[in-house]
Formats: C-alpha cells, structure tokens, sequence
C-alpha cells in the first residue's frame, strides 16, 4: 500500500521553528563617498573627472562612486608600472619581493570582515560566502605566490626565467577579490608590475585592497588599479607599452582580445565562459552528489564559470535524485546578502538579471519542466529562485549555452560512453564533476573529459596550489599552481 | 497487492546506498554555519529540553537517585516560569517501576534499556525476556542494543530477525534501535544498520548507547536522518531519530535541531519523532534559556545537578 501513497508524501520544510535574522553589522565597513584611480601608489583623479555609480544590486542603493579611467588614465597607470618595473621590481632581490606579498596576505586576513561586508554590499554574494570562501582564499593566493618569488629556479630547474613587464589584467564581476588576488599575486611574484581592471559592478573590494597596497608599502607603480568600463578594459588590451594580458570573463570579450592582440608581442591568458557537465551514476553516494550539485550550481547565485549548470543523471537513478534536489532547494534561504543564514544572494545586476531571464523562456518554450523553489523574494533589488529544468534535451539552448545564474539544465544518460561523448559535446571544457562510488570508472571518466579541471565525488573545490583553466572555448593558460607561474615569465636558455 | 511492493519485502541490505565520508562530513559542518539568535534561540532551546531524554545508566543507581532524577524532569527550573518538561527518562529495567511510579501523570515517558545493554551479548530469549520485564513494569519505550558481532560478520539475517522479535516483544511500547555507531566503523555500516533497523520494525533508530565513544556526531546523525527519509518515501512510514551521547552543549543540540529542520522539516521537529539522550545537556539548556530571558548568565549552582 505504502508504495502507492509514496507518490504523494511531501516533507513540509515551512517549520514553525524558524530562524531570526541575523544581520552582518554594516558599519563593520568603510566605504568611502567617491574613490578615484590608483595610479603610482596615490589616488588620482580622471582626468575626463568622470565617475559612475556603484549600487547594492540586493537593494538597488546607490553604495559610493568610481572613477572611470579614460585612456589617458590607462596610459598614466601603464607608465607608472613601466618606470616602478624597469626601476625597482625586476631589480629587486627576490626574496624581498617575496615580503611585501607576504604583508598583503596577512593584511587581507586583518581586514577580512570589511573586505567580505563590502563584497557582500558591492556584488550581492552571501556574506558566509564572501567570509568563508572570498576573502580567506584571495589570502591564501597571496600567501601561495609571496612563497614562490625566490623559489623560481626551483620551479622549472635548470632554467633560467624572467619576467615579462608590465601586466594588464581584467576581471571579472563574479568573484571580485578573489580575481584580483589570482591575478595579481603571481604577477608581481614573478617580477612584473600590474595595471588591473576590475568591474565596473564590482569595483570596491579591489579598491579596498589598493588602500591595503598602498599601506602595505610596496613600492610606488608596482600594482595600478583602474576603474570603468569596457572602454576602459579596450585601453589596456589595445596600449601598446603592455607585455601580458590576462582576462576573466565571457568568451565573447576574450575573442575580442584575442583579436586585439593578434600580432602584436602580447602574451595572453584567458579564462572564459563553460558549461560544465556533473555526471551522476547510479553507484554514486546520491545523497552527497545531491548536495555536491547543489553547491556546484548555487553556489555565488550560479555567477561561477566553472559551475556546474548541466546536470547528467544515470536514468535509473533520474527520479529519486530530481526528488532529493527538489526537498533540498526547498531548504535554501534566498534573501538579504549580509544575513548570515542566507545561502543564495543577489543576482549580480540587472544586465545579467534580464540575461538569466532570457533563459528561463527559453528553457519553457523549448518544452523543459521549470521548477523553483516555493521562497518568497525580496520586493527591490535583482533576484532569481533557486531553478531546476527537467526533461532537458542535448539539443536545448539551456543545455549548451552559458547561463551564469542559479538555474540546472538536468539530463538523463544509460551508458559510461553515451555520456561522455554527450559531456564532451560543448565549445567550452573549463569544468566537469564525477559522482561513483568505484574507482576505476572515476578514472576511466576524468581521464576522457575534456575539462580543465574535473572533481571527483565532490565540486567547485579551489585552492592556490591548484592550476585552473580551460580546454576549448574556455580559454588557455592556467592560473594557480606552480602552472600559473610560466604565463608571468619568460624561460631563458 | 504483490508480495514484492509490500512494506515487510526484505530487501538486499547489502546493497544499502553508499555514503561519501568526505560529503557527509561537510554537509553537517554545513548546519553549524547556521546563526540562531533571538526568539528563533529560546525557541529552539525550549524544544531541546522538551526532547531530552534523562538518563541515568549506571550500575550504582538506586531508586532514590531515580526518583530524584525524575523530579528533575518534571521540574527542570521552577525559577523560572514557562519551561516544559523533558520527553522522558531513561533508566535500566530494574528501574522502570519506581521511575513510572515517581512520574505519575506527567506525561513524560519512562524508557529502558534492553537486550542486555550496552553489549547486547546474550541469546536472543534472554534478550525477550529482559523486553518484556521492562514492558510488564510500564516502560513506554523500549532502546535496544544490536547485535553488532553478528552485523559485522554480515549475517544480517540475524540482525533482521532479533529486532523483529524484540519490537514483536515490546506490544505497545515504542522501540528504539540503538546501532552503537561507534562500533560500526563507516558510514556505510551506519546506513545500513539504518535500513536494516528500520525495516525490521524500529519506531526510532538511535546511535548510540554513551558507552561507547565516539558516541553521537552530526555527520553520523545526518546519514541517519537521510535513510529515515529515504524511508518514508519508499514506505510512508515515519521513523524518530535519537542521537545519544556527546551532546551537552546547548549551541551543539541546536546544530541538531537545525539538521532535523532541514533534513526532515516540520513533521519531526517535535518529541514524538526526535529526541536527544543525554544526561547534562539539561542544564545547559536551562542556564542558556535564563540566560536569554533575563540577559545574564547565572552560575551553575543556581540549576540542581539532579
């Protein structure tokens, strides 16, 4: 009898025990009114003395304004890092190098509440994640790299290596210090000196740490930070006193720059858009891959470009995993960033908003079951719930392209090489995830993908030691590890 | 109705769903990221005490001690108005009448270890016997020990069978099936004694007898928590979670009220379905909902250790 009824139990996840707010003290965070350029270890003004606005995208607020760097400012910041290059960083011993990033490092750890309050304000990101994730890992890159700068000879033996010059570096708006601490800490590790871009949404958490830079006492030009738009990004790719570009963000800009650069002596290191595959077999532990596709896909709102947005379900198994996934959306706190009990925050702006939007319909006209969560949504600011797309086809545009939000393509396969070959049948291979029990076919499956990084019976597991990049259209070059060393430096003889 | 979609349909156990250490470890480290502050705190601290099994396990009980013990769960702080009782207590057989006596009309249950408890090695009759003394004396719940020898050397069968006969024991009485996680060694095993208990009759499945450390942690209770609800989905059925042992802190019991919550939701967020044992979370708990009514915290002294 028990069986018949199984299809209409539900678990009731609306508790009457229900948990208080628990706000992050705001004023734990300065913000200043108007932040200008950081060019040549001082604050400048623009020179076109223009500034645009930075808003809270949870509540539509207005938070400070920033300078927007025309390219008389990109060119000003390339000859500050030109002379601190060609003056001080390249001749300087490098283990003092190594010091001054060592100081970084700990002085991000000394700042790290004020640093995740203003990634939670500026990005929209919830604040256990900007705390526990964000800001200790940017530390921890710093931490990693300021270790290398002496130990080079030790890296590729029996080379001699040296730097490139000066770096032009572009991030992206997902993970804001996080990319500023992979770009620049093995950059100025190496020997270069840095003019970095970050978002035009997310510009704070790399001014906060300008303000760190400069206190920390690192010599004058050594790092430059920026501010603007893609006019502004157009500058630095297109400025021809630069060594080295290295870019984070959609593939379409990266083709852009890759045009850009073409024949010019520019090294380049892209890290591009992805849609990665998270396979499930019937062998998994279903209940931690069930959890490992949750934090794959929500994890930073889906704004990851290594999440895991398309989910592989062995047919056996199909059902009872969409079930597990639809209980445990139900038990994701959508709301208020800096609430420490949320687990979904903000979508980044409105832009990317109107874009996930996009493919909500697209998804639903192509004939794919939507499901969201039952959470109610805060009246301002930019939200999406928690989605599921069941009944996903291999042909489906939510299925192939990248989607940036918190929305799961699910898919169901039979066999080991059906799989593969369906996983592989993309223009990106930035990611992918494995979910058996046996290890012989994680081995068989890691090794066939083709995906920069594939975890195995877990996901979106980062660390400094680590390289990081892509197969395809997701870009080449890797960052992190002793990998991301060699595209900061030239190998001699 | 086929014999093969009956509820009594024994299946594989051999083939219970594997459980990744790694995941699970994480997944329950997850749930102490969980703030609880304010009216959602005394809430959720007056629902643990309101769990709690007190227990007394020793061999120097006596039924002064128990009567004591059980005025204590009747009246954990009369300080203080406006604090429920504990759900029951717990005690060894010889114990049960004096316990039942002393509790009278209270409503709080009075459960007693069985099946020669914390071992459970003895022949499956004296373990019937020592149930059905228990129950005869007025036990309303029954923790039994299973046989983790006969678990570990695969003979499931036996397993299976010894809860059956127990709970077939038991009449009325609620059982509780006590693992002994900390015997079992993975959290495959876990699992599977989970499903193994559950589907052999358990009203409750519970880690551990405290004899044993490590007795209850979060990710043990978690992979016991998700084979209840994998089995409420294939059978309807509800079974309660007991998780014993190692619990004494206040914030730690409300890590498990926030797993119950998002695991299970709403339906066994009560004492019928959820209960801690312990014997000193009581105070804790009574010292935190002081502290929270009134904003400062009072020494120990002021909460009676029975």
């Amino acid at each position: 009898m028990a069986k018949a009824k199984s299809n209409t139990l539900k678990l009731n996840f609306d508790t009457s025990w229900s948990y208080a707010p628990a706000p992050e003290n705001k004023s734990a965070a300065t913000i200043k009114k108007q932040y200008d350029l950081f060019i040549n270890g001082d604050w400048v003004k623009p020179s076109g003395n223009k500034y645009f606005d930075t808003i809270n995208p949870a509540n539509e607020e207005k938070l400070s304004e920033v300078a927007d760097a025309n390219m008389a400012d990109v060119d000003a910041a390339v000859k500050a890092a030109r002379n601190a290059y060609e003056k001080i960083w390249k001749k300087m011993p490098a283990k003092e190098r190594g010091k001054y990033i060592f100081r970084i490092a700990r002085m991000i750890q000394e700042k790290a509440r004020e640093l995740a309050i203003i990634e939670s304000l500026d990005g929209g990101k919830p604040i256990r994640e900007s705390r526990d994730f964000d800001v200790p890992t940017a530390a921890n890159h710093f931490f990693y790299y300021a270790g290398w700068a002496d130990k080079l000879d030790y890296a590729f033996p029996n080379r001699l290596s040296e730097p490139l010059g000066v770096a032009g570096q572009i991030i992206p708006w997902n993970f804001p210090l996080l990319m500023a601490a992979w770009k620049i800490a093995p950059a100025i590790a190496t020997g270069n000196t840095v003019v970095l871009k970050p978002a035009e949404t997310t510009s704070l958490t790399a001014l906060k740490l300008a303000e760190i830079i400069q206190e920390s006492g690192l010599p004058e030009g050594v790092v430059n930070i920026v501010t603007g738009a893609g006019a502004t990004g157009a500058a630095i790719v297109n400025h021809p006193d630069i060594n080295k570009i290295a870019f984070t963000g959609s593939t379409e800009v990266g083709k852009i720059i890759q045009r850009a650069i073409a024949g010019t002596n520019k090294k380049a290191t892209l890290e591009l858009g992805g849609k990665a595959a998270n396979i499930i077999f019937e062998d998994a532990p279903i209940d931690q891959a069930v959890e490992g596709v949750i934090n794959g896909i929500f994890f930073n709102q889906g704004h990851v470009c290594c999440s895991g947005s398309w989910l592989y379900v062995q047919e056996s198994v199909a059902k009872e995993v969409i079930r597990k996934l639809k209980d445990r959306i139900e038990s994701l706190i959508v709301g208020d960033p800096l609430d420490k009990n949320t687990d979904i925050g903000a979508i980044n702006s409105r832009q990317q908003l109107e874009t996930i939007d996009k493919y909500l319909n697209i998804g639903k006209k192509e004939g794919a079951e939507m499901y969201q969560s039952s959470c109610s949504l805060p009246g301002k600011g930019f939200w999406c719930r928690p989605t599921l797309f069941t009944n996903v086809a291999q042909s489906n545009r939510i299925a192939q392209e990248e989607i940036f939000g918190p929305v799961l393509a699910i898919l169901t396969f039979r066999t080991d090489d059906e799989v593969i070959e369906k996983a592989n049948n993309s223009p990106y291979g930035l990611s992918a995830g494995v979910w058996t029990d046996k290890g012989s076919k994680i081995f068989n499956m890691t090794r066939r993908m083709r995906a920069g990084v594939v975890w195995a019976n877990t996901f979106n597991k980062f660390d400094p030691s680590s390289p990081f990049g892509g197969y395809k259209e997701s870009g080449f070059g890797r960052e992190g590890g002793l990998h991301g060393l060699l595209p900061y430096l030239n190998l001699i003889n | 109705m086929k014999r093969s979609e009956s509820l009594f349909a024994i299946p594989d156990f051999s083939l219970s769903p594997r459980i990744d250490q790694v995941g699970a470890e994480e997944r329950a480290s997850r749930f102490t990221k969980r703030s609880i502050k304010k009216e959602s705190k005394l809430n959720g601290l007056k629902l643990v005490l309101n769990m709690i099994d007190l227990t007394t396990l020793e061999g120097k009980d006596t039924e002064g001690k128990v009567r004591q013990l059980c005025y204590k769960a009747m009246h954990p702080h009369d300080a203080v108005p406006g604090i429920p009782t504990v759900a029951a207590i717990c005690v060894y057989p010889s114990m049960v009448k004096v316990a039942k006596k002393t509790l009278g009309d209270s409503g709080i249950k009075v459960a007693s270890v069985v099946t020669a408890f914390p071992s459970g090695q003895a022949p499956r009759d004296v373990k019937i016997r020592d149930t059905k003394f228990a129950v005869n004396e007025g036990a309303d719940e029954v923790d039994m020990v299973i046989s983790r020898g006969k678990f570990h050397a695969g003979d499931y069968n036996f397993v299976f069978d010894e809860i059956a006969a127990i709970k077939e024991a038991c009449g009325d009485a609620r059982l509780k099936v006590i693992l002994e996680t900390g015997e079992l060694g993975t959290f495959d095993k876990v699992r599977r004694a989970s499903d193994i208990a559950m589907q052999a009759g358990a009203d409750f499945i519970k880690t551990s007898t405290g004899k044993i450390q490590p007795a209850a942690t979060m990710p043990v209770t978690l992979v016991m928590l998700e084979a209840i609800r994998d089995f409420y989905y294939k059978t309807g059925r509800m079974v309660g979670m007991k998780p014993a042992g190692g619990i004494s802190k206040s914030k730690l019991a409300l890590h498990y009220l926030v797993m119950v919550k998002e695991v299970l939701g709403e339906d066994w967020l009560n004492n019928h379905w959820f209960r801690f044992g312990a014997s000193s979370l009581a105070n804790d708990v009574l010292m935190q909902i002081v502290k929270e009514k009134t904003g400062v915290y009072q020494a120990a002294n002021y909460f009676s250790v029975d």
